[in-house]
């Protein structure tokens, strides 16, 4: 079984979120990235396989050179091979070209993305991905299990939870719940040191044409402060959510 | 050309969010003097739609497209794009509509933004204001396509109504072949969702333990609100995965959200800041909460909810 992970490097979830530069750019400055956390939840499954049934997990990156060290920490999860791919990520639909020519080269079972990217916060390429290659796609996906060549995945959907049922190859957007939050594997000192052995490819990217652009950016607006309520007036806060607030 | 719309339904009713689709479609098509065609998909009646300006309403009768799958939506929904001309396909920000959106992206070679908060920003070049970095940002992103897609966000547009004499075609479609059985679904009835949902309850770690939701669930069931919970609440089981909301959980883009026993972490915040007003009930007046909410209570939970329950009985049944 040969899976690939597609992972997006991320700003940290407690990063403040500032922008240079006439707000046309985001502020990298004392900011930590992260694995996407979706995109660790996927991770993570991908090595439950691995460790099962033998799967070989290969985990790609569209970006710069500064992406390395979230693959190399992918490597010390315990991922077999690490691909960057060499440009900057542009917009979904190139980022899902970049990867649509990687999966070409070699032929994945499993494509695992994140459900989305809390940082583009998108949810693009995974479905572009698996529309590229046409492949069944199953996003917000809480569980996934092969049987052969038989996969039955869970959606999340809005107020339950719907069972579906495809062949291999497929491409989910993977979250929370594909695994369990301590399920995740932090990487320990062997894990390390075995990552700076692993292969890391850089490999040059194909021609691919962006359809979006970030123009600029812009901060929600200051909030007011908060109104506070005396308790023995509980009158009063249904009188501002009715009068003042206008929501019940 | 045309601005086409698909109003999502469920059960053969159409959701809310497709009347703010639809309300949007309209102010995007006399924005750029295009007619606004509107697809419905196994809508019991799709006359409804008429309350908010289409000049077409295309709708799809299917036994087969009773159960929902992206795929074979998508290629309907694309090849009727196409027929009509589309310009920019207008979607909600449903579970569902984000599902297809992509896939629609692709078969119509088309720009698509999601969490789209506006109208646009320009018509020409199409630049629309979208929310990313979790709620804590926004961009305005230029949507370079001949075709493009715009997911609006719940709750931000609006609905509007405005009447029209739509012409109502019966299309039939294609055959499909999905790649993808759905064997079951299973849905809670009766409870309100929460991306459905004007008013969410959450509750946090402050509420002790599970015994203890029937003050959330009675809440909710007076404002007729949908219930959610922090991380730590569903990490632990108190409550289901799916009331996990916040950067990790699901996004809440509500009129009404209400955070009892929740301390407001960051990552708590960035999921739920696009409801339009906040109120937090917390014993510890230090809680960062505070700092993000309209409205607060400096109290503990287990003294205040019963009393705020009793008193919205009395008022609700004076309305
Ligand atoms: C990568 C990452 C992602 C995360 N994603 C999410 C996410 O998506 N959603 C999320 O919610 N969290 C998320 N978290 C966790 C987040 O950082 C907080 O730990 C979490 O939100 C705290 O939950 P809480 O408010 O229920 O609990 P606590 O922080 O323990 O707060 C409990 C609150 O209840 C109050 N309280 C106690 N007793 C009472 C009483 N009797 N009456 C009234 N109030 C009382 C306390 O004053 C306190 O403020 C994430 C964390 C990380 C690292
Ligand atoms: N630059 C990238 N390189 C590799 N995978 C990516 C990249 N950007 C996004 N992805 C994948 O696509 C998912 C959804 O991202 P997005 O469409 O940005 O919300 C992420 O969770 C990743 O799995």
């Amino acid at each position: 079984m040969n899976i690939l992970v597609c992972i997006s490097n991320v700003p940290d979830t407690t990063s403040k979120i500032n922008f240079v530069e006439n707000d046309k750019i985001f502020d990298t400055n004392g900011v930590q990235f992260i694995i996407n956390p979706n995109d660790e939840f996927g991770l993570t499954r991908a090595i439950w396989f691995q460790q099962k049934n033998q799967a070989t997990v290969t985990v790609v990156t569209v970006g710069e050179i500064s992406c390395e060290p979230i693959l190399r920490k992918c490597l010390a999860i315990g991922a077999n091979k690490a691909v960057r791919i060499d440009s900057k990520a542009l917009d979904g639909f190139s980022v899902a070209e970049q990867l649509k020519s990687l999966c070409e080269k070699e032929s994945f079972d499993i494509i695992i993305c994140g459900r989305e990217s809390i940082d583009y916060n998108g949810g693009m390429v995974p479905g572009m991905l698996a529309q590229m290659l046409e492949m069944p796609f199953v996003t917000n996906c809480i569980s996934m299990d092969v049987n052969g060549n038989e996969v039955i995945a869970k959606r999340e959907i809005d107020g339950g939870v719907e069972t579906l049922s495809c062949s291999l190859p497929i491409v989910i957007g993977a979250q929370k719940g594909l695994v369990e939050e301590s399920d995740l594997i932090i990487p320990n000192m062997r894990g390390i040191m075995q990552a700076r052995q692993k292969p890391l490819d850089v490999v040059a990217p194909a021609n691919s044409f962006s359809k979006s652009s970030v123009d600029k950016f812009e901060k929600p607006p200051a909030k007011g402060s908060v109104k506070l309520v005396d308790p023995d007036n509980i009158d009063e806060l249904i009188s501002l959510l009715h009068n003042e607030a206008k929501v019940i | 050309m045309a601005i086409i719309v698909y109003a999502e339904s469920q059960n053969g009713k159409f959701k809310k969010s497709a009347f703010e689709a639809v309300s949007y479609g309209r102010a995007l098509a006399n924005e750029s003097n295009k007619n606004l065609v509107v697809i419905s998909i196994n809508a019991d009646d799709p006359n409804e739609l008429a309350n908010y300006g289409p000049d077409k309403v295309l709708s799809v009768k299917d036994s087969s497209m009773n159960d929902y799958t992206a795929q074979v939506y998508a290629d309907t929904i694309s090849e009727l794009s196409k027929k009509e001309g589309v310009s920019i396909l207008v979607l909600s920000s449903s579970a569902d509509s984000k599902y297809m959106s992509p896939l629609l992206a692709v078969q119509l070679g088309a720009g698509l933004a999601s969490n789209v908060v506006s109208t646009p920003i320009s018509i020409s070049p199409l630049v629309v204001k979208r929310s990313c970095f979790t709620n804590k940002a926004f961009n305005h992103t230029t949507l370079k396509g001949s075709i493009n897609i715009i997911c609006v966000s719940n709750n931000s547009y609006g609905i509007h109504e405005k009447e029209s004499r739509p012409e109502v075609v019966d299309v039939k479609i294609s055959k499909n072949n999905p790649k993808i059985k759905v064997e079951s679904l299973d849905k809670a009835t009766g409870s309100v969702s929460i991306a459905d949902a004007d008013i969410v309850i959450s509750g946090g770690r402050g509420l002790k333990g599970p015994e203890n939701w029937h003050l959330i669930e009675d809440l909710a069931s007076t404002l007729g609100a949908a219930t959610a919970c922090s991380k730590p609440v569903s990490d632990m089981g108190w409550r289901p995965h799916s009331e996990h909301v916040g950067q990790t959980g699901k996004p809440v883009a509500s009129n009404l959200y209400i955070a009892i026993g929740v301390s407001g972490a960051i990552q708590h915040l960035a999921g739920i800041n696009a409801s339009k007003v906040k109120v937090v009930i917390n014993n510890d007046p230090e809680a960062p909460f505070f700092k993000a909410a309209d409205y607060g209570i400096v109290a503990d939970a287990f003294d205040v909810v019963p009393k705020l329950i009793e008193k919205l009985k009395a008022f609700k049944s004076h309305q």
